[in-house]
């Protein structure tokens, strides 16, 4: 088995615990008392929004490490990071509104968690639409490193004053414990998603890498990669 | 020290020569006070309530436009790279047009408060506690606005994506800036404005510090 193929093999391992994990929370797992079968929804739910904050903390890392170390790889792990973030937020907004609706009789509420993601969509939606605009992939690596910092540490601001914000309205609680016969599917689940997560963003990483040296394909990469102290 | 005020004097210089710009802005904003009234209609109550909100978007909306127009002349004839090769210190030349930028939109506001009071009736007792939270919240908008119109300056579809940058980022300083603008208008029995004066104050302390660290890797070539 080649170098190349992990990632594939981690991709389809997340797939087989997702079906594991949702044929169990579906089909097995008891019926929650007072929301009823909407709250099976919980079992993908939690798990998108756990990995969400995963891999917006991840670019934060590759952010970090691409503008102080440099180099092509990082760039295109940041580039692959920011994307799944943004797909991992979208879903989690999604997924929140159709659980509001039955649970709470509304699509949206304005609860700290939800606005934060839906903030976040937002934020970094904007870097990728940045990253389209800037054709110098030098300029595009720093810019875009540079709004994921500083979008990133507006994280615990947005989220603190919007409850503040929110505490004077109503309170509206979410439940924090969850009781044991609903464990093991959301577990198994929030494992799935996370290895289909590593095994995409591995993909998508090295077809941003791939593209960059495509990119820049008529003078050789080497000298221009080098002076950037990429590249191995 | 002395680069930041020549950076600053040349970029107030810069706003005072383009004044009508300025008036322009000014214009833009208290329209959109205007048209946010017939968003709610002919309710005064309704239309006081919501004076704070009203205040604070026009003055984002506004802020976009002043921010953009704020590069746009470093761009022209690769002015930014003459006075980077100079070399003029990259952390001067940011904190020059973020401070001149704070003061526009200090301006600005302040600006647009009697037309807000005129047209919404929403008048304040407090003016210079008012005035003090529109230089806080000047301040959240222009200095992460000066570091993306920066970026945006140099690139296609400039128009676009400052704002679809800067508008999520400024979320927190623009519900501080409006709850405590609202407080001030429709008074506070709960004692609410300091914490949210000291959510602006830390909105702002992050990124004056940050922003100016990373301008330099932002304009570097």
């Amino acid at each position: 088995m080649g170098k190349g193929v992990w990632p594939f093999v981690m991709a389809g391992l997340g797939l087989a615990l997702l079906a594991w994990g949702s044929t169990w929370g579906l089909a097995f797992a008891p019926r929650e008392a007072y929301m009823g079968e909407v709250q099976r929804i919980m079992y993908v739910h939690v798990p998108t929004a756990w990995n969400a904050m995963l891999v917006l903390t991840f670019a934060f890392a590759c952010a970090l490490v691409s503008l102080l170390r440099g180099g092509w790889r990082w760039d295109a792990r940041l580039e692959a990071a920011i994307e799944a973030g943004v797909v991992l937020s979208g879903l989690v907004c999604i997924q929140g509104s159709i659980w509001a609706r039955p649970t709470w009789g509304v699509w949206w509420d304005w609860d700290p968690r939800l606005t934060t993601t839906a903030v976040l969509l937002f934020a970094f939606g904007g870097i990728l639409a940045l990253r389209q605009f800037v054709d110098d992939p030098v300029k595009r690596a720093v810019w875009s490193s540079v709004a994921v910092v500083i979008a990133y540490v507006d994280v615990p601001l947005v989220y603190f004053s919007v409850r503040w914000w929110n505490s004077l309205h109503q309170l509206q609680s979410t439940p924090e414990t969850v009781s044991r016969a609903f464990h093991w599917p959301l577990r198994i689940n929030a494992f799935g998603v996370l290895f289909l997560l590593i095994g995409l963003v591995e993909l998508r990483a090295r077809l941003a890498f791939l593209r960059r040296e495509a990119e820049s394909a008529p003078p050789p990469p080497v000298r221009v990669a080098e002076a950037l102290g990429g590249v191995r | 020290m002395s680069q930041f005020v020549a950076a600053l004097r040349k970029d107030l210089l810069l706003q005072w020569r383009t004044r009508s710009q300025l008036v322009a802005v000014f214009v833009f904003g208290a329209s959109a006070l205007l048209l946010f009234s017939f968003a709610i209609g002919p309710n005064a109550a309704a239309l006081r309530e919501f004076a704070g909100g009203f205040l604070w978007l026009a003055l984002l909306l506004a802020s976009t436009l002043a921010l953009a127009d704020s590069f746009e002349s470093e761009m022209a004839q690769h002015a930014l790279e003459g006075l980077l090769l100079l070399p003029a210190d990259p952390r001067a030349l940011y904190y020059g047009k973020a401070v001149a930028n704070l003061l526009q939109l200090t301006l600005l506001g302040a600006a647009l408060v009697p037309v807000m009071v005129v047209l919404y009736d929403a008048g304040t007792a407090r003016v210079p506690a008012l005035l003090g939270i529109i230089v806080l919240g000047a301040a959240g908008l222009s200095a992460p606005g000066t570091l993306y119109a920066a970026m945006t300056a140099q690139v296609r579809a400039r128009n676009t994506l400052l704002p679809l940058l800067l508008f999520p980022l400024v979320v927190p300083a623009l519900l501080g800036a409006v709850k405590a603008t609202s407080l001030l208008i429709l008074g506070d029995p709960m004692g609410q404005l300091g914490a949210w004066t000291m959510l602006l104050v830390a909105f702002d302390a992050i990124y004056w510090s940050l922003c100016g660290l990373v301008f330099e890797r932002v304009v570097e070539d």
